[in-house]
């Protein structure tokens, strides 16, 4: 089958079979690899990716289910080659390490300031509880958050 | 050209510069193994036996050969070289070689146009196999003489005896590395019957020297480049799917890619070895050692791996950072149907130190010290005997140091919180307030600094400054850490030039630059780094008579005498190294000499909430004081404790490879369970700056160090807040509730 | 057919009565694990996680297709208790009540709470319309429901009267993100405490002993409760596998069951 939706803006087709998830085709057939591929079961939150306003793991969306959605990865995060604030901060503080789950924290970070620009520290836990980094232990993570929560990004 | 005000190079050491591949992570931009992709490339899959030990009693590849799409089915004949691998010993077969020795081990691999081909291959190929009783206890592996090393130390007086005793055995489980990005590699022909790999690794050498072997090829007809890594923390040291790739490409003459889904990755790379180990102290009245005698037993599962090294280092650090005079150790890794161990962050220091803090815990307890007086009383320090081999500790240990570091920082609010998201049992909602009890523990923890036992151990560097900058050019491989910042750090404050890129280079480019393990690259690379530096800086002030360097050019006495581009004008100036540290020795037949090129110290403070009757934890706070030489980057440092702490707190309450017969039993991410950052503790750091007697501006390498004694730290935590023993970690919450 | 998104329910009904091989497709959490990890390919999808009946969710009746992250924030406590506990935000976002039902997995964190209150399953048909199944003849065994093929799970239905309390509480080593080593609800209604747990046994079950036990007291002493957790211990039916044990199972079921009274009391 043949999906149609709109990925950062721009709109894509992609020839698919209908089980098959997002996140693959967004990797395989869409040439967009930001979003990773960790755990394929929900775990790690490392391929999330905002569909019609929802923050999702894109390895449990069904590709077939996406006709007419508005998609946005972690490609369409940045301004050109100017990063978000929530990318900036990220970098700033030291969030980044080896980087596999760093795309689905962005998008979170991104879904979260969004409906929340001032979440507390626990509410940013539990909000971020669904990402998973083998890395940082967080809290460089955390303190980027923090900075973006006092900022009112 | 006017005389300008030398500033310092921004972005030097010291600072927290900011990580040049962050941005393209950060964007979706980075390319790592498992994003890999070239037009007209066929997708690998592999055939994996179900059983840990069984006879492969049929194999019948043709209903896969002759499904359309599929361009290559191999198995053990179709491996052109030596038909087995391993980085000391290379006992494992490519693949499985009528006889399957660990769940999942590989028996088949496929090529095919597509990934559900050759998923559907893999699926149509016919299989019998005839189980086999595998071996899982260690113990009765080594009773049978089926080991891959036994290591025995003996110093000092077997007859000494002091007047406290505590015995003690202790069990740690399987950990996994669990890196988030899964094993991952493109292989692609060269057109003249070579190949290029690009396979997730942490040493691309010790890979080209292994799959050149199999696939009975020259060096220079294979080489290895280094790719984007998502996390290793020792799974990338062993060969996982590199010789496969490689030999589906050579069949196929096409590019080849494979990618392990996760629990591909659970059976496809070593995991730290559980261990089974029987303390005795012998302590004076004082509370000082006077006899350590101790015997374990690692699992190595079924193939050799790193197994010699683990042991090795668990025998040597079998006491810790104590003085000891009289130590005596039995030890063996066993050949077992398990899955293979191998390489993992503090490899074999972790599993000994949570059975000597452990002990040490027990021996305050018993004289009624506190736990960390009884550390300071045997502190080890520099010129001190290592308690196992002997060898005197030469340059920094500032034990003492990071003991009272550590009780500096400030403890948490006593009272118990009230958001439930800080409770025990969070979300789940389990635990009432008045059901917690707090606790805290110590542990300290002490490591080598990169590899042992007369390893001839090196890291080359070539460094070319061109009218643009400067160029690293390295094969070390970013996992993460921050050796591409630190390294680039340490080029612009020797130089004085601040624009430096890294450049990864692959196998033929230049030698090797040793593993990203064994907390070594800090010191390593960025020991080549440092000496190429300073040699590239002494031949330029030489050339144009300055005497010092900058990013506007070369001074003499203040004055500008040369602008790189003049220095730079007749072509780029290029200095390359080959970096060693201080030699070691093989030890004795009893363990005694001088192993070690150095040493490293930590100490953690853990403070947890535990709910006794449910038998769960919640880590409210860990601090730690660390050795670290010189703060090159302070900020990756603590990224490098954080991270580290998160896996220590792992091991000591979630992380456990559950293993029966042989077969990993909870090989995802659903059941193998990794802190949160509603499990994440808030953590303190403390830096020491003692300076190493070796490495970049004294710098010592702290990758290891935050998980080995995190984990006896939260464990104590526990046992104060509950008089349970816990002589196992992962602690279970049966282990607490006593169910 | 490879994949229908049935805007309505008449819709994803004739498809189901067509296509008795294809899968119902909700939020994806489970069917898509299947697909990802053992290589599963549905033969053809239905996808219903748009269709508006069952989107609904008024009064008594909770459409099937009503996510996680909607009933987070309902006024039932247990049910938003419990819903925070599913999987990440990112589950809770995509996963259904009904989703769970239909997986029946015995660890399904929305099955104590309908075991609890006595709701019933509302399955509907092309052929044979509406069909109200009380939750106990609905789940039968491991993932195994008397939902029929040509079936399609349209509602969880409520009781006329609601427990005038209810709590919920689940076990995990991990504190959020966490398959349940026992999972529990209690409700106390006019009628007395109902006591319903998972994980447990192949099915959510209730603790009917414990429960006769301890509506059997006039007032709820120290001494009651410890009976009460005692008969729960051990009217529950567990095993030991990689995620617990039976013996702590059984132990984790009569504490978090006494805890729950307790809140229910301090209500």
């Amino acid at each position: 089958m043949i999906v149609t939706f709109t990925i950062n803006g721009e709109e894509r087709s992609a020839t698919v079979a209908g089980w098959e998830s997002l996140l693959t085709v967004l990797r395989d057939n869409l040439g967009l690899a930001g979003s990773k591929n960790a755990c394929e079961q929900g775990e790690c939150g490392s391929c999330s990716v905002i569909v019609d306003g929802a923050n999702l793991c894109s390895c449990l969306v069904m590709v077939g289910d996406c006709e007419g959605t508005t998609i946005t990865t972690v490609e369409g995060i940045a301004h050109g080659s100017v990063l978000h604030p929530i990318q900036q901060a990220i970098l700033d503080e030291g969030g980044v390490q080896c980087g596999f789950c760093t795309p689905g924290f962005v998008i979170t970070a991104a879904h979260l300031f969004a409906a929340n620009p001032n979440p507390d520290e626990e509410a940013m836990r539990e909000a971020f509880s669904g990402n998973i980094c083998r890395c940082t232990g967080y809290g460089a993570l955390l303190r980027a958050f923090d900075r973006l929560a006092g900022d009112g990004t | 050209m006017t005389v300008g005000t030398k500033e310092r190079v921004a972005a030097g050491i010291g600072e927290n510069a900011p990580r040049p591949d962050g941005v393209a992570k950060l964007s979706g931009n980075f390319a790592y193994g498992s994003d890999l992709w070239i037009d007209g490339m066929l997708w690998g899959a592999t055939l994996r036996s179900p059983y840990a030990h069984a006879r492969l009693v049929e194999l019948d590849i043709t209903p896969a050969v002759v499904m359309s799409g599929v361009r290559a089915v191999l198995t053990q004949d179709d491996v052109p070289g030596r038909p087995t691998f391993g980085q000391v010993e290379p006992d494992q077969p490519v693949l499985c070689d009528g006889v399957a020795r660990y769940w999942g081990e590989p028996v088949a691999i496929v090529a095919a146009d597509d990934q559900e081909t050759a998923r559907a291959a893999v699926e149509a190929i016919i299989v019998e196999w005839e189980p086999l009783p595998p071996v899982t206890d260690p113990d009765q592996a080594r009773a049978a003489g089926e080991t891959y090393r036994d290591m025995v130390i003996r110093r000092g007086d077997a007859d000494a005896a002091g007047s406290v005793v505590i015995e003690g055995e202790y069990e740690t489980a399987i950990q996994d590395q669990a890196p988030l990005g899964p094993e991952a590699g493109l292989a692609i022909p060269d057109g003249s019957g070579g190949v290029d790999l690009h396979v997730t690794s942490q040493w691309i050498h010790i890979d080209h020297a292994q799959i050149i072997a199999s696939l009975g090829m020259e060096p220079d007809d294979v080489r290895c480049h280094p790719v984007g890594i998502g996390g290793a923390f020792g799974a990338r040291e062993d060969i996982s799917l590199h010789i496969h790739v490689a030999m589906l490409a050579l069949r196929t003459g096409r590019p080849v890619r494979i990618v392990y889904d996760r629990t591909e990755s659970f059976a496809g790379h070593v995991k730290r070895h559980p261990a089974r180990m029987r303390y005795r102290h012998e302590a004076d009245d004082e509370g000082r050692l006077v006899k350590v005698t101790v015997d374990m037993v690692l699992d190595g599962g079924a193939y050799a791996h790193t197994s010699h090294a683990v042991l090795a280092n668990a025998s040597f650090f079998t006491v810790g950072p104590y003085k000891c005079d009289n130590v005596f150790v039995d030890a063996a890794v066993s050949r077992t149907n398990n899955p293979p161990a191998g390489a993992m962050r503090g490899f074999g220091a972790v599993q000994v130190c949570f059975a000597y803090e452990s002990q040490m815990d027990r021996l305050a307890e018993v004289l009624g010290l506190h736990p960390l007086e009884v550390r300071r009383r045997n502190a080890l320090g520099p010129g001190d005997p290592l308690a196992t081999s002997g060898q005197i500790v030469e340059g920094s240990l500032p034990t003492l140091r990071v003991i009272d570091e550590l009780e500096s920082i400030p403890m948490p609010d006593a009272a118990i919180p009230d958001d439930p998201r800080r409770l025990p049992g969070g979300t789940g909602l389990t635990t009432p307030k008045d059901a917690v009890v707090r606790g805290v523990g110590f542990a300290l923890g002490l490591k080598n600094l990169a590899f042992s036992e007369a390893f001839d151990d090196f890291s080359e560097v070539l460094l070319i400054l061109t009218p643009a900058g400067l160029e690293i050019h390295t094969a070390a491989i970013e996992v993460g850490q921050g050796l591409v910042t630190i390294c680039e750090q340490i080029a612009r404050t020797v130089l004085g030039i601040e624009a430096v890129a890294w450049l990864s280079a692959d196998t033929s480019q230049i030698g090797s630059a040793g593993s990203t393990s064994a907390s070594r690259q800090t010191q390593m690379t960025g020991g080549a780094v440092y000496e190429a530096a300073v040699g590239l800086r002494d031949k330029i002030l030489q050339q144009f008579g300055g005497d010092e360097l900058t990013n506007d050019g070369v001074y003499d006495r203040g004055e500008l005498v040369a602008t790189l581009d003049a220095v730079t004008a007749d072509g780029p100036i290029e200095q390359w190294v080959r970096y060693r540290h201080p030699p070691t020795e093989e030890p004795d037949e009893f363990g005694q000499g001088n192993p070690h090129a150095g040493f490293v110290v930590a100490a953690h403070r853990a403070v947890v909430d535990v709910d006794p009757e449910l038998g769960l934890v919640r880590v409210v706070q860990i601090d730690t004081a660390q050795d670290v030489g010189k703060a090159l980057n302070p900020q990756a440092i603590v990224g490098q404790l954080e991270g580290g702490i998160a896996q220590g707190v792992g091991f000591a309450i979630m992380e456990e490879l559950i293993v029966e017969d042989g077969v990993i039993l909870n090989p995802t991410f659903t059941d193998y369970l990794i802190p949160t950052l509603l499990d994440m503790p808030d953590v303190g750091s403390r830096l020491i700056e003692e300076p190493a007697h070796w490495g970049p501006f004294g710098a010592k390498g702290i990758g290891e160090s935050p998980t080995i004694s995190s984990t006896p730290a939260v464990v104590a935590a526990i046992r104060a807040a509950t008089g349970r023993p816990l002589n196992r970690v992962p602690v279970r919450p049966q282990d607490i509730a006593g169910v | 057919m490879d994949f229908l998104a049935a805007g309505d329910l008449s819709t994803a009904l004739d498809a189901r009565a067509e296509h008795p091989e294809a899968e119902l497709l909700a939020g994806g959490t489970d069917l898509m694990v299947e697909v990802n990890l053992s290589y599963h390919r549905p033969a053809g999808v239905i996808a219903v996680r748009s269709c508006e009946e069952l989107l609904e969710w008024e009064g008594r009746r909770i459409g099937a297709a009503v996510t996680w992250a909607r009933l987070e924030d309902g006024p039932h406590r247990a049910l938003a208790q419990l819903a925070r506990t599913i999987g990440s935000p990112q589950i809770r976002a995509a996963g259904t009540l009904g989703g769970n039902v239909a997986t029946a997995s015995p660890a399904g964190d929305g099955l104590p709470w309908i075991a609890a209150i006595d709701a019933e399953i509302e399955v509907a048909s092309q052929r044979r319309g509406t069909r109200i199944i009380a939750w106990d003849e609905f789940f039968v065994g491991v993932k195994e429901t008397t939902l029929a093929p040509d079936e399609i799970i349209t509602a969880i239905l409520l009781p006329e009267h609601m427990p005038v309390s209810q709590e919920f509480a689940k076990v995990g080593v991990r504190n959020v993100m966490v398959i349940a080593m026992v999972n529990c609800v209690v409700a106390r209604g006019e009628d007395g405490f109902r006591v319903a747990l998972g994980s447990v046994a192949p099915v959510p079950i209730r603790a009917y002993r414990a429960e006769e036990m301890i509506n059997a007291e006039t007032s709820i002493s120290d001494a009651a409760l410890t009976e009460f957790a005692r008969i729960v211990s051990d009217e529950v039916r567990p095993i030991s596998d990689h995620r617990s044990t039976e013996a702590y199972r059984r132990h984790a079921s009569g504490v978090l069951a006494r805890r729950l009274v307790e809140r229910c009391l301090a209500a």
